[in-house]
């Protein structure tokens, strides 16, 4: 059975629609209200706040930590700057995604890690001959993402950072009222935003603050229903959604490679010793298999695929995950991939997804075919190869004397 | 300066930029051509009060046209619309009703007022989603020309045929009701009680000199129920930065295919040569000259002043002198100190963060009107108001909020005469301040400042012949192919090379775009250039 984050009480009790779901053990709330898209529009025109308590959270301490991280994630962190935050993913020997996740560099030897599953285990294989201590923090601290425009306006009356001077992926100590958090300017919407650390006993202070000064900035909590639309609108891959990962991947075939989920260009390959090094770098001179793509699907084919049943074109207000065929060719039937996640943008207004293609196939504006089904029956409609990163507001790593609306 | 334009467009509202795109995407030179130093027309923004940004005219976006967006790129460009969730009622008697996006909250609140309405309700909706599609064949065509015999024309007309015979007998029959019936007479086919009558049947009314009661308004109750945002039939939303934003992104998109625009350019008149428009005058005298000049204005400016009497046949004359304006509607719009709370619920929740209707029963609308059609304004008016600084809070400083309110009847032609509107804009100002006052107690304490918008104003201000914010009515003789005139319904006018871009023309008025680009596809299919 799920556990409590310290939010608890105040999620809780705000949650009209009682609609939870299960994040790493923990119960998360879906949707406050009945229909999330109130949630999704506060993160784009206001700001959403959002619990991020179930990521895993590693304190690497020590003379040697930045080496010791270095060693085992796809990045050269010896070279991440004090105060700033590195995005990138870890490998098995052979080159294979095990996770993603966020280093942040809070001083020269201490490091705060996040991550989407437990990897305790596998960073501590590592720790022999490093000057390091590594400490699971998930239980002891919490954290809140507050994202969207007015997210700035809002952090600045909760503490003392100076926040017109914060740039995108950087992270710092700071004081709210009477207790130390950090903030990182980072998130998962792809818009403007932060996620706020406290330990777990200043928990509800640090809502409370928040959610009073957000009061003037049309702050809304929101829950993941919202957050997967704009995390598709972004681009943001989802790890057991768009990938696998490859410690528990039951086939080779489940399992990707940097370069294979978008992810390519977090690898520094050429430095010192790293987990999937020679791996990455044969798959790099050879050219990888797959490629995580965007895909723009055509809208006016929907809707007369719609028109012909005599319906008006229903799309789900949510982001939608699973697997659906990919095809290219004359007759529309040779399967090139499948898309894994997607959904209607209703800031894009575009019906977009993320899919994995055959590497060939993943030129941007390339058309390929996504199945379709529309009252019971199958059908192809054309989508079109893009980035995956649909959505990039100028404001997300703008600061307010660089900003222009 | 002498360039040869392939079009002029006169008037910078979202039509005229919005066919401006299209031409321009399609290659052509285009200069358009706005009076005012804002873009937008009707659909602006402007920030009248110190960091509160108004829209000032409409307020509101549902009937824009989807592909619209995709064929100019408009999301962007800037185009982003925030759906409502919630229609709410206050009441005098300290209840309310809120109709929400979700189904069984709203079922649960109809109930309260009428069980058997609260599980007609969708079906009513049901029913009006099937004429919603009609949406499609009706306003993203040309209107068909019912005398020709030119086998396009005949095919549009089946097309169109075509559409109403898939509804079936029973929506047929339906349809022949909506088109007929009073707004009212219609709900009463469905529902029973009168607090979910009165604020469903004001969609018949809106921008109308009609009452709910008058034959003729179940049709505009289709009109806006024709809106659709992110395929949902039905939905209305914010503009972000309010309406002027689309404006905006409609502008943006033009300029990007490389269309002209220019702000503060008043157009004196059209230039006439041998019974042809071959440009324009400005009122600074400089002559512009093009092949096509386009008009963005409303028929009644576009005939009487652009292009003048003498070159007007006695026929198109008498028709664009009885072609209906007469505008029955204003806007105030306040800057608030703080969130306005409304007695019968208080709380700034979600049920304030859509619209919020002012009509509490049927008589308390037909009496609006009543006095109405002895030329005074409502004392009690019906009111539609918005807080969209709930939604959007870029428009005002932190924790202060606007309340926009569209206001019905308030007729141009007072009995006072039109031009003595000014000296009692200030007394329908406080009609409706008194009127939202009732519902929100305190609310007068919290007003930081006043815009009040007769139609009067808005004819001076936007340039609507008689205020009328759809640039002419939308009763039924004066839709399809008889807007704005039977025989000049497809854009052209009387007057060779000068077009019609406006919501005076089919399908009429509501930030639809779509008057804009059948213009401009027109234009081009026609190769009039």
């Amino acid at each position: 059975m799920p556990i409590q984050t310290p939010f608890f009480p105040r999620t809780s009790a705000l949650c009209n629609s009682m609609n939870w779901k299960e994040w790493a053990g923990y119960y998360a709330v879906s949707s406050y209200e009945t229909l999330h898209d109130s949630e999704y529009f506060a993160f784009r025109y206001s700001a959403g706040l959002l619990d991020i308590t179930p990521l895993y959270k590693y304190s690497v301490k020590g003379p040697d930590a930045a080496a010791f991280i270095s060693r085992i994630v796809v990045k050269n962190i010896n070279k991440l700057g004090i105060g700033r935050v590195s995005y990138c993913c870890w490998c098995t020997d052979d080159g294979k995604v095990i996770d993603d996740g966020t280093v942040m560099r809070r001083s020269e030897h201490e490091f705060f890690v996040t991550s989407a599953e437990p990897c305790y285990s596998w960073f501590s294989r590592f720790l022999r001959g490093y000057d390091v201590e590594l400490k699971e923090i998930s239980e002891q601290i919490a954290g809140l993402a507050l994202q969207g425009p007015t997210s700035r306006d809002i952090l600045k009356h909760v503490c003392d950072a100076d926040l017109d001077d914060f740039k995108f992926f950087s992270t710092r100590l700071a004081r709210a009222d009477g207790y130390d958090i950090y903030v990182s300017r980072t998130g998962y919407t792809g818009d403007l935003g932060y996620e706020i650390w406290v330990e777990n006993k200043h928990a509800l202070k640090i809502w409370d603050a928040i959610i009073s000064a957000g009061k003037n900035f049309d702050i809304r909590p929101a829950g993941l229903d919202a957050l997967d639309v704009t995390r598709v609108e972004a681009g943001l891959i989802l790890k057991d959604v768009d990938y696998y990962n490859a410690l528990h991947a039951l086939i080779e075939g489940r399992k990707s490679s940097p370069y294979e989920i978008s992810l390519g260009w977090t690898v520094n390959l050429n430095r010192d010793p790293f987990n999937g090094q020679a791996a990455l770098k044969t798959e790099k001179e050879k050219g990888s298999k797959w490629a995580i793509v965007g895909l723009d699907i055509d809208w006016p084919q929907i809707e007369s695929l719609y028109n012909r049943h005599g319906l008006p074109p229903e799309i789900g207000n949510r982001a939608w995950r699973g697997s659906i065929p990919i095809y290219t060719g004359k007759d529309k039937k040779t399967q090139v991939g499948y898309a894994t996640s997607g959904t209607w943008s209703p800031i894009l207004k575009k019906n977009i997804a993320i899919a994995t293609v055959e590497k060939k196939h993943d030129m941007i504006g390339n058309e390929l075919q996504i199945e379709m089904t529309v009252e019971h029956k199958r059908y192809t409609v054309s989508a079109i190869v893009s980035k995956p990163q649909f959505f990039n507001p100028e404001r997300k790593t703008s600061n307010p004397d660089s900003q222009k609306s | 300066m002498n360039k040869k334009y392939d079009s002029i467009i006169i008037g910078g509202g979202h039509n005229g930029l919005i066919c401006a795109a299209y031409l321009a995407k399609a290659g052509r030179k285009v200069l358009v051509l706005e009076r005012r130093h804002v873009l937008g027309g009707a659909a602006v923004s402007e920030e009248m009060h110190p960091g509160f940004t108004f829209s000032v005219a409409a307020y509101v976006v549902s009937l824009f046209r989807p592909h619209i967006i995709r064929e100019l790129e408009l999301a962007k460009h800037g185009y982003e619309v925030i759906p409502m969730d919630c229609s709410f009622l206050p009441l005098p008697n300290g209840d309310s009703l809120a109709r929400w996006a979700d189904p069984q909250r709203t079922r649960r609140e109809i109930a309260r007022f009428s069980k058997k309405d609260s599980e007609v309700y969708p079906e009513f909706s049901r029913v009006m989603t099937h004429m919603g599609k009609l949406a499609k064949t009706v306003i993203d065509y040309p209107a068909p020309d019912i005398t020709s015999i030119n086998p396009k024309e005949l095919a549009n007309l089946f097309r169109l045929g075509k559409t109403f015979k898939d509804l079936g007998p029973e929506l047929l029959h339906l349809n022949i009701k909506l088109i007929t019936m009073s707004a009212l007479d219609f709900l009463d086919l469905w529902f029973e009680s009168e607090t979910l009558k009165a604020p469903m049947s004001v969609s018949g009314i809106i921008g109308t000199f009609q009452g709910v009661r008058s034959p003729g308004t179940a049709y505009v109750l289709l009109h806006h129920y024709m809106g659709q945002l992110d395929g949902a039939f039905r939905s209305w939303g914010f503009s972000k930065g309010g309406t002027g934003g689309i404006s905006m992104a409609c502008a943006r998109s033009a300029m990007s295919y490389g269309a002209e625009i220019r702000t503060e350019a008043p157009v004196k008149q059209v230039l006439i040569k041998n019974g042809k428009a071959t440009g324009v005058v400005l009122e600074n005298g400089d002559e512009l000259n093009a092949k096509v000049v386009i008009s963005n204005l409303d028929p009644n400016r576009t005939y009487l002043k652009m292009v003048g009497k003498e070159y007007l046949e006695d026929d198109i004359l008498k028709e664009i002198n009885r072609f209906k304006l007469r505008g029955s509607s204003g806007k105030v719009n306040l800057a608030l100190d703080s969130v306005p709370e409304f007695s019968c619920r208080p709380g700034d929740g979600d049920h304030i963060r859509g619209d919020i209707a002012i009509a509490p029963s049927i008589d308390y609308l037909e009496k609006a009107f009543d006095q109405a059609k002895y030329g005074e304004f409502s004392t009690r008016p019906y009111i539609n108001a918005v807080i969209p600084t709930l939604t959007d809070p870029s428009l005002a400083p932190p924790g202060k909020h606007i309340l926009s309110c569209f206001v019905q009847y308030a007729p141009y032609h007072i009995k006072q005469g039109a031009e003595n509107w000014p000296k009692y804009r200030e007394a329908f100002g406080d009609a409706v301040v008194d009127t939202m006052a009732e519902y929100i107690p305190g609310l007068k304490d919290k007003i930081l400042y006043r815009q009040v918008l007769t139609p009067w104003d808005i004819e001076q201000k936007m340039g609507l012949t008689e205020g009328n914010i759809f640039h002419g009515e939308l009763s039924l003789e004066q839709l399809l192919f008889q807007r704005p005139i039977a025989g000049y319904s497809k854009y052209k006018t009387s007057i060779p090379k000068l077009w019609m871009c406006g919501s005076g023309t089919h399908p009429g008025g509501g930030i639809m775009g779509a008057n804009g680009e059948l213009c401009a596809k027109t234009i081009l299919t026609s190769r009039a250039i």
